[in-house]
């Protein structure tokens, strides 16, 4: 059994059908692309994935590693593995980085029965993470995401990532609102999270991302469900295409 | 036809009534003293215990919340001390069921820079105090205290002292069985002196004791006076603290008021700023669950030009309590260059929690720059589920938002030890919550 599968799911938000019976298998240490209109669920998934609520699922099932994730509360997704980076992360006034990076990963630690992590690990792992991600110290001490520019918290969520170390990573348009320069920092830190333990989903708009994070897997999502897999040439036949050829055809 | 404007007596001020002509002749104080309680009492009696229908009231109408005026405290027998804030030494001057108890104070380690005295003794000798000076007297509240006035001191900053050791007032009741007390203490911080003045009021849970006191602050020229006021009373415990400030030229005004306990506590400030180019920042934080009901009401004069002023306050209402926020600032015509801005924001955690936020302007002036804004709303679920999607517990994920909702409040306090011991007691409300 693959590490993620999503089986025939259905879900509403506010009597409005989103998902229609998606069905995706993500195996362990695979970067699966999601490519897709405006419109065809991938914020969805990527939220449903993480438990936010106001998602009701009609039917279906999302297994991670044989089990099923729908009736946890989203810390207990986080403390198995999943993380969500973000599309619009949010700002959180009065809550240092650092604060909230330490709360969250021994928050997960205690919830798997882990010990702490000790004072010097941590900071050690905090900074020379967010070296690579051109982090600043400053950053680090101001609260999260506050004041921060568009690329900067795209990037702070990639600090996240690395610092919690999940087993699933979940992408949501990443790439959104990132200039070429922020974009190469984000994908080289995503590319260094890499690992063969370590799965992700990536949902991406542009197929530009992709040269950057070279998915294993492209899956296209129209309408609430994926209408085509494939290689990573798949997204280069969608750059030349366009979705047209999906619309519709689900419906 | 005119309809009757004084109602028929409560109970609570009947009692009042039967009380004051019982003690006038046993309270303590000698000379004018008497003829100052009989005036204020009378000033009462006209207008009885405000009501909604009384604007500055109308939030906290005590008429009805006042069911009963309890019998005068007694002095205390046994000899105790009084609690201190963790990780701040301070001067502890103790006033222990409306009495200043020397026993109970630790005033060894009191700088020279500073002259205490008994309120009596002092009013009594006292013939250059001038009583006009300072704003808010105009007050039922304060009228009741004047006329019961149980006892407290007189502290003075003398010119130019920087004592950097805290003196903290500290109020206790001490008793198993509901009491009043009036204590009244007057602070003259006199011109280019420096003060941190730390207010506390404390009592035992589940007895329906009265606090009704009231804080005269003088403050001189160049002066600089950093006041922290801390409410943790018993959660029976009805509490009115009248604060009237006058801020001279020049000076610095910090006051940070945290209400964390009592069943009904009313904060009422009437802050004078009279000199010019003066400094304050008024804030305050007030954690409340169950049945509590606290309200921090405001009037900021500015009377002279060139003064700035900042007010932020912030609530986190659980339960079915009620807070109340009521400011209001009045810029006078000869206030030019003022600059004032107003904040009050609260967090209401359940659906039967209540919040009424009044902020107002009153300008006569014609170049200033005042502002206000209040807000009233839940926890921001889109805060909540990124805490959560991090892998923080909601309870932990709540207390953590909630921690930093008063945390931006309580930054406005200037000393990094009292800051720790403020953020201390949100933090063990927050437990207390979880």
């Amino acid at each position: 059994m693959a590490f993620l599968e999503v089986r025939n799911l259905h879900v509403e938000v506010e009597d409005k059908k989103i998902l229609n019976g998606l069905t995706l298998s993500v195996e362990k240490g695979q970067v699966a692309a999601i490519m897709g209109p405006n419109g065809s669920g991938k914020s969805t998934l990527a939220y449903v994935l993480a438990g936010k609520d106001n998602y009701k699922v009609a039917e279906g099932d999302v297994l991670l590693n044989g089990e099923s994730i729908l009736e946890m509360p989203p810390d207990e997704r986080a403390a198995r593995g999943i993380f969500l980076a973000f599309q619009y992360p949010v700002e959180v006034p009065g809550v240092a980085t650092m604060t909230f990076l330490r709360t969250a990963l021994n928050a997960q630690r205690k919830t798997r029965g882990e010990p702490e992590v000790s004072t010097p690990e941590f900071m050690k792992l905090v900074r020379d993470t967010a070296a690579h991600l051109g982090i600043s110290q400053d950053m680090l001490r101001r609260a999260v995401n506050v004041g921060f520019s568009g690329g900067e918290k795209k990037r702070n969520e990639i600090l996240q990532m690395a610092v919690l170390q999940p087993q699933l990573a979940v992408l949501d348009e990443t790439d959104s609102g990132l200039d070429i320069d922020a974009l190469k920092i984000v994908a080289d830190g995503v590319n260094r999270l890499r690992s063969p333990k370590r799965s992700m989903v990536v949902i991406t708009h542009y197929q530009r991302l992709l040269n950057y994070i070279v998915p294993d897997v492209v899956h296209v999502l129209a309408d609430g469900r994926v209408v085509k897999s494939g290689g990573k040439e798949l997204a280069l036949e969608l750059e030349a295409k366009g979705y047209a050829q999906f619309q519709g055809e689900a419906a | 036809m005119k309809a009757d404007v004084r109602a028929i007596k409560t109970p609570a001020e009947q009692a009042l009534s039967a009380a004051f002509a019982a003690a006038l002749s046993e309270m303590p104080g000698r000379g004018p003293i008497g003829s100052l309680r009989e005036e204020a009492f009378r000033c009462f009696d006209a207008s009885g215990l405000p009501h909604r229908r009384i604007e500055e009231w109308k939030y906290t109408d005590l008429r009805t919340l006042m069911r009963e005026a309890k019998p005068l405290a007694g002095p205390v027998k046994s000899k105790g001390s009084v609690p201190s804030l963790p990780g701040v030494e301070a001067t502890r001057v103790a006033i222990v069921n409306g009495r200043y108890e020397p026993g109970w104070s630790d005033l060894t380690s009191t700088d020279p820079g500073i002259a205490l005295s008994e309120l009596f003794t002092f009013l009594e000798d006292q013939t250059t105090y001038r009583d006009g000076e300072i704003p808010g007297k105009d007050d039922t509240a304060f009228w009741l205290n004047t006329a019961f006035m149980t006892g407290g001191v007189v502290l003075r900053v003398k010119r130019e002292a920087r004592d950097k050791r805290p003196i903290h007032l500290a109020h206790v009741f001490v008793g198993d069985a509901g009491a009043a007390m009036y204590p009244r203490s007057i602070v003259i911080v006199e011109p280019g002196a420096q003060l941190t003045l730390i207010e506390s009021f404390a009592g035992p849970a589940d007895v329906d004791y009265q606090v009704n006191s009231a804080l005269e602050l003088v403050i001189g020229e160049g002066a600089q006076v950093d006041h922290i006021r801390i409410g943790h009373d018993g959660n029976s415990a009805l509490r009115i603290s009248t604060l009237g400030v006058s801020v001279g030229t020049k000076a610095i005004y910090r006051d940070f008021v945290l209400t964390v306990g009592g069943g009904l506590v009313r904060n009422q400030t009437f802050t004078r700023f009279g000199g010019e180019h003066t400094e304050a920042t008024i804030g305050g934080a007030t954690l409340i669950k169950g049945r509590q009901h606290v309200d921090n009401t405001l009037v900021i004069e500015h009377t002279a030009g060139g003064c700035t002023s900042r007010e932020r306050f912030r609530s986190v209402l659980d339960g079915e309590s009620h807070g109340v926020f009521q400011g209001k600032i009045v810029v006078g015509p000869h206030a030019q260059k003022t600059d004032a801005k107003m904040a009050s924001h609260a967090l209401l955690l359940s659906d039967e929690a209540e919040a009424d936020n009044k902020p107002e302007l009153e300008i006569f002036a014609d170049d200033v720059q005042c502002g206000h804004g209040a807000t009233a709303g839940a926890l921001d679920g889109a805060l909540k589920f990124y805490l959560m999607s991090r892998g923080i517990p909601e309870t932990q994920a709540e207390a953590l938002l909630i921690q930093a909702f008063i945390g931006e409040a309580i930054e406005d306090v200037a000393d990094e030890r009292i800051r720790d011991a403020l953020m201390g007691e949100a933090i063990s409300w927050l437990e207390a919550r979880a």
